[in-house]
């Protein structure tokens, strides 16, 4: 069931003469942990915001099938095969999941299709890079899925009902996907020079845009505040990557990978936290706003696939409703 | 008659069940690898998703058929798919030939699997045992490909002008390709009088009455007056195949011995 926009209630000061005191219900529901379903009334801020998040998540799903699916051609053995396909299959299944959800707040698929392939609506900042060789499918399937289900967790415990029931759905799924990825990794990392030193050429590349997955520092974030107090988000952007950096660079140390020195990273004692050179966030900013490296041949890739696929959408719809070509008259 | 196991095979029968097992699992393998091309670029993710998840069960369906020849003294599944080169494989050439539209995907889609749907029948009464098995085990998911398959050809062959054309387009292009499965081999009067398996040309003959009725039935018709294309189960390849192994085999071949 699609809920169109425009029939959606304006719940703003403007619009609803009740808007103080409905927010109120509202802030007190979400405070005791109540879900939020489609039906309810909530501040149209909250289906904004909620819309925006949604509709990057879900895109950054669509757009990071594209850097790992460019590699099951090569995926070396039945294995690592089968495991590749899967996995990839299942990001596209949480697209399909997650565009359903952010369809429940008014806002049809096919328009977030076309403003993610006009390069209107964001997706995640480690899709806007290369996957070089295997490794880096190995590192993103490990190190990357491990940074998103701590996002993902925290996110399933939201307020918003159909996002968080998909989300621990996702989960669930992408706890295979960091199993596979920590077994490639493992395999790398304890295999011939070339595979160790594929692993750690990976890491290299990757430790920048692994850092800077959880979004800017809390100094600098501007939408953390209102989305923690109506719990769309409950946990903060550095709280997040500390909780990521504390279980995985352990278990990175353990397999004899390194972190690239120019990071300077050391475990502080006494906050037991780990401690390192900032990101650069104008660079994070530029690259989500599609000046990456892989940006273009991302959107390209998924516009060229959406363009060759308009025959077979239209010819569904047409046989959904029945339609059927007239057979000319000498084939019958 | 008893059922042979695989103590008992004469040379010659064995040899005859080795390429057989080799067609069936190099054609399952590359048009899994074909069909996984698909994945994350479909039409829609719903199609997007379905493809993806049968390209996994053909390449499922391949091991089955790698494992069965490693009972037979063959190397390894892995050793067999990603060290053999082209000329080594005995696929057909539908399943060699590239990704194509959608349409080309679909098409082969349906002709392969009611091809497969017709050899697993077959081969469920098979009296080697094992293969047999295999194939009575794989029918539950051949089932739904072939659902799959029948659905999509009756979706798009006459829904709008253009998605007739294209699916008509295909199927004139793929249907030599598609009696290809069927090439005969020398081994074909040893395996249909040990019971192994039909003659490919009885095979194919059932084949064609049934496509050419669920063809017609969708708004499309089958050609009827072109031949076959054969090489592949003698190992000659159309060039696809070369590109498609060089892709296939390249990070394997960087360390063969190691595990990736």
């Amino acid at each position: 069931m699609v809920y169109p926009m425009q029939e959606m209630p304006l719940n703003d000061k403007q619009g609803d003469p009740g808007y103080e005191e409905n927010l109120a219900a509202f802030e007190a529901r979400v405070a005791r942990g109540d879900k939020v379903e489609p039906g309810d009334w909530m501040p149209n801020d909250y289906r904004q915001q909620l819309i925006r998040l949604i509709h990057v998540h879900a895109n950054s799903e669509i757009c990071g099938a594209l850097p790992e699916g460019g590699w099951i051609p090569h995926a070396p053995g039945f294995k690592r095969k089968l495991a590749l396909v899967s996995k990839v299959q299942d990001e596209v299944g949480h697209a399909q999941l997650l565009y359903r959800a952010a369809e429940t707040l008014g806002k049809p698929r096919e328009e977030m299709v076309e403003e993610l392939i006009s390069g209107k609506s964001k997706y995640s900042n480690v899709f806007h890079y290369h996957a070089e060789t295997w490794a880096d499918v190995a590192v993103i399937a490990w190190l990357i899925d491990a940074a998103a289900i701590v996002n993902q967790k925290m996110m399933a415990e939201g307020s918003y009902g159909p996002y968080s029931r998909a989300l621990k759905r996702i989960c669930y799924e992408e706890a295979f996907h960091l199993t596979h990825g920590y077994d490639m990794c493992i395999s790398l990392a304890t295999g011939s020079k070339l595979q160790r030193d594929m692993l750690q050429d990976a890491i290299n590349r990757w430790w920048k845009p692994i850092m800077m997955f959880h979004g800017p520092s809390d100094k600098e974030s501007k939408h953390t505040e209102v989305l923690m107090r109506w719990r769309i988000k409950l946990k903060s952007n550095d709280a997040q990557r500390q909780e990521f950096l504390k279980k995985y660079v352990p278990k990175m140390f353990n397999l004899g990978l390194t972190i690239p020195e120019e990071w300077e990273f050391r475990y502080d004692e006494a906050t037991k936290e780990w401690r390192y050179n900032e990101p650069d966030w104008d660079e994070f900013l530029n690259v989500v706003r599609g000046n990456g490296p892989a940006s273009a041949l991302r959107l390209r890739t998924r516009k060229l696939a959406h363009e060759e696929g308009a025959w077979v959408r239209e010819a569904l719809a047409a046989a959904a409703a029945g339609e059927h070509v007239p057979v000319p008259v000498e084939m019958n | 008659m008893s059922q042979q196991t695989i103590e008992q095979l004469k040379p010659q029968v064995k040899t005859a069940i080795v390429d057989l097992l080799y067609r069936l699992a190099d054609d399952h393998l590359i048009l899994g690898h074909r069909n996984s091309e698909w994945t994350g670029l479909g039409p829609i993710l719903e199609a997007d998703i379905a493809f993806s998840s049968m390209a996994q069960d053909k390449m499922g369906h391949a091991l089955a058929f790698y494992r069965l020849l490693q009972q037979l003294g063959e190397p390894d599944p892995d050793t067999n798919a990603f060290l053999r080169s082209g000329d080594q494989y005995r696929c057909c050439s539908l399943v060699c030939l590239e990704r194509g539209d959608w349409a080309q995907s679909v098409v082969r889609h349906f002709l392969f699997d009611e091809a497969t749907r017709i050899r697993f029948e077959a081969l469920e009464q098979s009296r080697y045992e094992p293969l047999a098995q295999v194939a009575r085990k794989l029918r539950g998911e051949l089932k739904y490909h072939t659902m799959h398959g029948q659905m999509n050809l009756d979706k798009l062959g006459d829904a709008t002008e253009e998605s007739h054309q294209r699916m008509q387009d295909a199927l004139d292009r793929l249907f030599p390709h598609a009696m290809g499965v069927f090439e005969p081999t020398e081994w074909d009067e040893t395996l249909a009088a040990e019971g192994i398996q039909p003659r490919e040309a009885e095979l194919c003959k059932t084949w064609r009455s049934q496509v050419a009725d669920m063809c017609a039935e969708s708004g499309l018709t089958m050609p009827d007056d072109v031949g076959p294309i054969y090489g592949g189960r003698a190992g000659k390849h159309p060039e696809d195949l070369k590109k498609l192994l060089d892709d296939m085999q390249k990070v394997y071949r960087l360390d063969p011995d190691s595990e990736w």
